[in-house]
């Protein structure tokens, strides 16, 4: 597959063009399918255009946080497969994918989507510990917002199984994860002086800069991280912040309930 | 749901818990040329947050297959001592740590002239020695400086503060408690103080009005920064006839 | 577009900030140490203004050698292969010395093992011959000036600094040299070799102006300083 050079995607941008002939604020065709991993408390696998995300969550018990002993607890880790893509090398993570973890995290987090609250087994001693994973299988770009997408869907989807005598009763479900909101991560892209949306794989190697915002329901932000060597203007941001907000509810109403 | 030990009340008639107004900073210091071994070092603190920047190189790249025969290869890393926190941090890279280094090397990236040391590597260390929240925003201050004090071509300095949110006003400068117990955490960087943000990163819920409220008085903050930095610049090579009319 | 008139903002060894505006309007061009940005130079560097015709320039106060063609260094053999030795000359860029630049006569490389004329740790006084694309050096002996250094001490300044150690027409490096009864190598390179009487006395007088280099009436201190002979 031939690669487009970055300084060709960087004219046609100029010029107001993307390669695939999308406009600058639309997506590319997204599937979302729940449910696809039998052991997972809940999955869910996300295609966007080329790039492919599969998030498994994992329910587990645990130790609370000394300040928090009464609230459950979360976990985000992220696998760049190496079958996903030739720069992807087997091996512990590395800056990329411990990033795209800790962006998904806190979009996650800092909205309370989840009901951490809810989640307590014994205060002090015990509480549910929810285990977000999520495994990179085809890298064309935006790998956050696919990501982000997936483990909402995945959690939306998760259950609680039954804890008896100390024992995690896999398969036996008592209730749903308690969900609040319904973050949504928009990764707005600054190539040529222009922001786009969801980069694909050869628009993210000519960006200059990019800006993953998380919006709630309520459309307010609730995370931010801007990532790449370039910069942005305030101006820049406050259209970026407009953008997400706009997109978000358009990906979130892909969500269902 | 509140954490442990939250004090009742952050914000008492205008005024912060450590005494401060909304838009008030800690105490800043700011030192140039502090280490003998490296090319260029500098601290920066803001109240008991305590960074310190080291700069080796341009230096022979190492291995040689990650040299870049047209431009010198930047690697920033940043790390917590043991004893900055009150829980000892283990020693060592850690998630967190690695992803600051990301983004601090993603920051300086925007204004070394790596052009002009093709085949090299550059090295910058930023050591948090006590911490008191708002770390990578001393850190990268303080590596700024080392960068210039190393005689590293730049187009501008980098300067950063952080700003945030408690009991729904906006505050400069997050200190330890706010961090802790506040709503909001921001670390902003700029470009000398144009406007032009090179690092960007934010835990909390804000409307956008907010956001753009906050980038504002960042980029306010950063401009008295700034000015701080190029004194302490100054002030290392001062030759003493500065007062002197000419 | 209006034009911007042109304006110089700063004063020869005036102290100046990387980013600092240096002047205004396209009459003026950057030099070494400087940059152009819309209609304004800018220092790259944190140093000293240098002003010729129309070129600005920055001396800087710090930063590391890089090699230029003709530069007498002073470097240390590090490393030897069959037919060159590889010479540190305190730059990120590698340099060697090839044996046919080192030596006159015809070597028998079967029967010869090179480190008889240069061997690792040795130290030597070479030209820069040659500085490809990509920066990789190579230096000559073939000069009257090269030769290897015994004994004495070896000290390093800052390359940018080199000017001002020798002084006008070298006049600086002469007073401690005539002061101090001291032979005085300075390398392009920042490396400078010291040999002689009042060693000591010398090395300081040469760190005093690694320190003070911005500051002016530089050679009325260090004259003083090695007439008075102390260390301290």
């Amino acid at each position: 597959m031939l690669k487009a050079s970055e300084n060709y995607v960087k004219k046609i941008v100029e010029e107001e063009m993307r390669i695939d002939n999308r406009r600058f604020d639309e997506f590319r065709e997204i599937k979302i399918e729940t449910d696809v991993i039998k052991n997972a408390e809940g999955s869910a696998r996300v295609l966007m255009g080329n790039t492919h995300v599969l998030v498994g969550i994992k329910m587990s018990v645990a130790s609370p946080f000394p300040d928090t002993p009464d609230e459950g607890m979360l976990i985000v880790n992220a696998e760049l497969a190496p079958i996903a893509s030739p720069t992807f090398e087997p091996g512990p993570p590395n800056e990329d994918s411990i990033e795209l973890a800790r962006v998904v995290d806190r979009g996650i987090r800092e909205s309370h989507c989840i009901g951490l609250e809810k989640l307590c087994i014994e205060e002090g001693k015990e509480v549910w510990e929810v285990n977000i994973d999520i495994h990179v299988l085809d890298h064309d770009g935006n790998l956050i917002d696919a990501a982000a997408l997936g483990a909402m869907a995945a959690l939306l989807r998760t259950k609680i199984p039954r804890y008896e005598n100390k024992r995690i009763v896999f398969g036996d479900y008592e209730r749903q994860l308690p969900i609040n909101d319904r973050p949504i991560a928009i990764t707005v892209t600054k190539i040529s002086d222009k922001l786009l949306i969801d980069p694909n794989l050869e628009e993210e190697d000519a960006l200059d800069a990019r800006i993953t915002i998380s919006t709630n329901e309520k459309g307010e932000i609730c995370s931010l991280q801007k990532g790449g060597e370039g910069y942005f203007t305030t101006e820049e941001l406050e259209r970026a912040a407009d953008l997400s907000i706009l997109k978000g509810k358009e990906l979130r109403n892909l969500l269902g309930n | 749901m509140t954490k442990v030990g939250k004090p009742d009340q952050m914000i008492i008639k205008g005024k912060r818990l450590d005494g401060r107004d909304l838009e008030e900073f800690r105490p800043i210091t700011l030192n140039v040329g502090v280490l003998k071994r490296a090319e260029g070092s500098a601290v920066f603190k803001f109240g008991d947050t305590y960074a310190l920047a080291a700069v080796y190189g341009p230096k022979t790249m190492h291995p040689k297959h990650m040299q870049n025969p047209q431009k010198a290869v930047l690697k920033c890393i940043y790390s917590m001592a043991p004893f900055s926190t009150k829980e000892r941090v283990r020693p060592g890279r850690s998630r967190r740590s690695t992803e600051i280094s990301k983004v601090l090397n993603e920051a300086l990236s925007n204004v070394i002239f790596f052009e002009d040391y093709p085949k090299t590597g550059i090295d910058v260390f930023v050591e948090i020695l006590q911490a008191d929240a708002s770390t990578r925003c001393a850190g990268l201050n303080a590596a700024s400086l080392a960068l210039a004090d190393a005689g590293i071509p730049m187009r501008d300095l980098i300067t950063t503060c952080s700003v945030g949110k408690v009991e729904d006003k906006i505050i400069l400068d997050v200190g330890g408690y706010e961090d802790n117990y506040g709503d909001v955490d921001m670390a902003v960087a700029i470009i000398g103080n144009q406007d032009k943000i090179v690092l960007l990163q934010m835990d909390g819920i804000i409307t956008k009005e907010e956001f753009i409220k906050m980038i504002k008085l960042a980029r306010d903050g950063c401009a008295k920064i700034y000015e701080m930095q190029k004194s302490a610049l100054r002030e290392r090579y001062k030759t003493g006839e500065e007062d002197v009319e000419s | 577009m209006n034009e911007v008139k042109s304006e110089l903002l700063v004063k020869e060894r005036q102290l100046v900030i990387p980013g600092e505006t240096l002047a205004m309007g396209l009459d003026f061009l950057p030099s070494s140490g400087c940059y152009r940005e819309d209609n304004e130079i800018k220092a790259k560097l944190l140093g000293l203004v240098r002003l010729k015709d129309r070129f600005i320039g920055i001396i800087p106060l710090a930063g590391v050698y890089v090699p230029k063609l003709g530069d007498g260094v002073i470097g240390f053999v590090e490393d030897m292969q069959n037919t060159l030795w590889v010479v540190d000359i305190n730059s990120p860029y590698d340099s060697i010395l090839p044996l046919g630049e080192a030596v006159g006569e015809y070597i028998d490389l079967n029967k010869t093992d090179i480190s008889i004329y240069y061997d690792i740790g040795d130290v030597v006084y070479a030209k820069v011959l040659s500085v490809s694309k990509t920066k990789s050096v190579v230096l000559t002996m073939n000069d009257q000036r090269s030769r290897k250094l015994m004994s004495g001490r070896i000290l390093k300044i800052t390359p940018s600094k080199v000017p001002r150690l020798i002084g006008k027409e070298g006049s600086m490096i002469e007073l401690i040299k005539n002061k101090t009864k001291c032979q005085i190598i300075v390398g392009q390179n920042g490396i400078v070799w010291v040999k002689g009487e009042k060693e000591a006395l010398a090395s300081k007088a040469i760190l005093t102006i690694e320190n003070e280099s911005h500051i002016s009436g530089l050679t009325d201190k260090i004259s003083a300083m090695l007439d008075k002979g102390e260390l301290i």
